[in-house]
């Protein structure tokens, strides 16, 4: 390695013991932010004298805090690869269908199957993977463009398909109690989840971004244009194919326990590779850092801030915004080049 | 020049669909090992179709091509990137990677699926660098590059990947003299390195420069085939642009110019 290389090597070692103690200190302070006993901090003493205070940390607090994470995590990774392996900045997780898949599931239920949230996030997960199915076969079988080109074409169609089905369910919906109820699951929130919920999400993610980690070098080499992946060894189509079903899939079950939590997907990514530079092996890893981090800490705004609770997705598409602004107009230092 | 035939092509046929007419009729081939064959005709002449063949990335629906004498179809893809590289036209990186992340990316063919680049693998990869006379520029980023040294990024990549047989489209298309001659002077000694080097181009007096064979395509047929002094005259060139070419010499070198 050259002198320069070694020094930037460094300096990225040191940005990611930055990120694993910011990591580490989100995590615990997070568990004694709350509105027990009252507003905004909970002494941490109250652990191991106030009984009430350590079930509500044990059963509410820590399931939400690591599905948080796990989400942002989930979001930031998706995110990162799906733009790889698109070769475009622009896209996000969702966006093959899977967001307003799951949204039109969860309405669905709402309206039609129950509103407990198991069925819920059941027919949110289902509709969620029947999007990226539908978007899936519609790409395959447009006959126009380029592989690239059609399933973002068919993410949009099989997208407005059901985001007008939720317009539908909306008007059919009676407007005092299902109504609010599909509007405050559409903006997006943790306020139901518990260590079910977690388990439910948990071996998907584990799985899917266990395969992204492992394969973190690869992804770099389906980034590049199909005949130079394809002279350097890789099979384009079916390995892109591959992380895209472990990309979404995690995306699917996070957005079906979560609702549509905006922003992270698409920002995350970007200030990942500010941070760390566009090679997957670390604006992987860094993503997932960031994006755990980022969802974690709206979601702590989101049940702390008021006596209600604030929709996530309001506070991830207003954090997210103002992130990305203060990014780009910032003397970018941390920036690597 | 006596070089060892490594890739042969036989009675190739090709068109991309059933409908549309066929690009390439009835070709035959044979690649030497340790030169540099140009392959020179006019747009749509065929060029690309019949690098992206060789490639394997495009089958013909009849022929065969035989590597080392062996059918390339048995050829499985990781054993064909170990053995052959490319250095596209155009290649568009959408992140800022920076030239030594790039570069190492020629290493795939040597790594597993789930593998990382080792310090061997940054060897080669600074080694093809230095090669390309970019050393000083290995944390640079991509996109901050100039088109000349882009092109050079994009041969120390395919160098790390060290093919026996390297594929070049149009390597000197919008470069400006110096550059098409280190560009032409790393084609050169890759070559002398035992290398089979294949480039399309447009330019004529490109081939001229470095080629030791040329395949002259027009129409997806060859006009003519065998050594630079053979092949490049002005009867030739004529037939395959479609207009009067004139050949000259300057200081002993052939210079196309058309007429």
């Amino acid at each position: 390695m050259t002198e320069v290389s070694k020094i930037n090597e460094k300096t990225i070692v040191r940005r990611f013991l930055l990120l694993g103690f910011m990591v580490l200190a989100v995590l615990t302070l997070s568990l004694f932010v709350g509105r027990y006993p009252e507003p905004y901090w909970m002494p941490p003493s109250y652990l191991w004298r106030d009984e009430l205070a350590q079930r509500l940390v044990l059963y509410l607090r820590l399931p939400r805090i690591l599905t948080a994470f796990i989400m942002g995590m989930s979001l930031g990774a998706a995110g990162t690869v799906l733009q790889m392996i698109f070769r475009n900045p622009l896209v996000s997780p969702g966006f093959l269908g899977v967001s307003q898949g799951a949204a039109f599931g969860a309405a669905l239920s709402i309206i039609y199957l129950g509103r407990s949230p198991l069925i819920v996030e059941a027919s949110a997960t289902f509709f969620a993977f029947s999007g990226l199915i539908i978007s899936y076969l519609l790409a395959r079988n447009i006959r126009y463009g380029k592989w690239i080109l059609r399933l973002i074409l068919a993410g949009i169609a099989t997208s407005a398909l059901f985001s007008s089905g939720v317009g539908v369910l909306k008007y059919l919906a009676d407007p005092l109690s299902e109504l609010p109820e599909i509007v405050f699951w559409l903006l997006g929130g943790l306020w139901s989840v518990t260590w079910r919920d977690l388990l439910y999400i948990l071996p998907v993610v584990l799985v899917a971004l266990g395969v992204l980690f492992l394969m973190r070098w690869r992804i770099n080499l389906l980034s590049l244009r199909d005949e130079t992946a394809f002279s350097l060894g890789v099979a384009p189509s079916r390995e892109r194919a591959l992380v895209l079903v472990a990309a979404v899939a995690a995306t699917a079950v996070v957005v079906a326990v979560a609702g549509v939590v905006g922003w992270i997907g698409l920002i995350v990514p970007h200030i990942a590779r500010w941070v760390v530079g566009p090679d997957a092996r670390r604006a992987l890893p860094a993503s997932m850092l960031i994006g755990g981090t980022f969802a974690l800490l709206c979601d702590n705004l989101a049940r702390t801030l008021l006596a209600g609770e604030i929709p996530l997705g309001i506070l991830t598409s207003l954090a997210g915004a103002l992130i990305f602004v203060w990014v780009f107009l910032s003397d970018h230092r941390w920036v690597r080049r | 020049m006596n070089h060892q035939v490594i890739i042969s092509l036989e009675g190739l046929h090709f068109s991309y669909s059933t409908l549309s007419p066929p690009v390439l009729k009835d070709l035959s081939l044979e690649i030497p090992a340790g030169a540099v064959t140009a392959i020179l005709g006019p747009n749509g002449s065929g060029k690309t179709t019949l690098l992206f063949i060789l490639l394997g990335m495009l089958s013909p629906q009849k022929g065969e091509i035989l590597i080392d004498g062996v059918d390339q179809k048995g050829l499985p893809r990781s054993e064909r990137s170990r053995l052959m590289g490319l250095v596209p036209e155009d290649e568009h990186v959408p992140f800022d990677f920076s030239i030594l992340e790039y570069v190492l990316l020629g290493r795939a063919p040597h790594l597993g699926l789930l593998e990382l680049p080792k310090e061997r693998d940054y060897q080669v990869a600074m080694e093809a660098l230095d090669r390309a006379g970019l050393t000083a520029l290995a944390d640079r980023s991509i996109p901050s590059l100039s088109g000349g040294e882009r092109q050079l990024a994009k041969v120390a990549r395919a160098l790390a990947q060290s093919p026996r047989v390297l594929l070049f489209d149009e390597p000197t298309a919008h470069l400006d003299l110096n550059n098409k001659g280190r560009v032409l002077d790393m084609i050169r000694s890759m070559a002398d390195d035992g290398v089979a080097v294949v480039m399309t181009t447009h330019d004529p007096n490109a081939a001229t420069v470095v080629a030791d064979h040329v395949v002259l395509l027009r129409a997806g047929q060859t006009v003519a085939t065998g050594p630079v002094d053979a092949v490049l005259n002005s009867e030739n060139l004529s037939q395959t642009y479609g207009l009067s070419v004139e050949v000259t010499s300057v200081r002993g070198r052939p210079v196309v110019l058309p007429w």
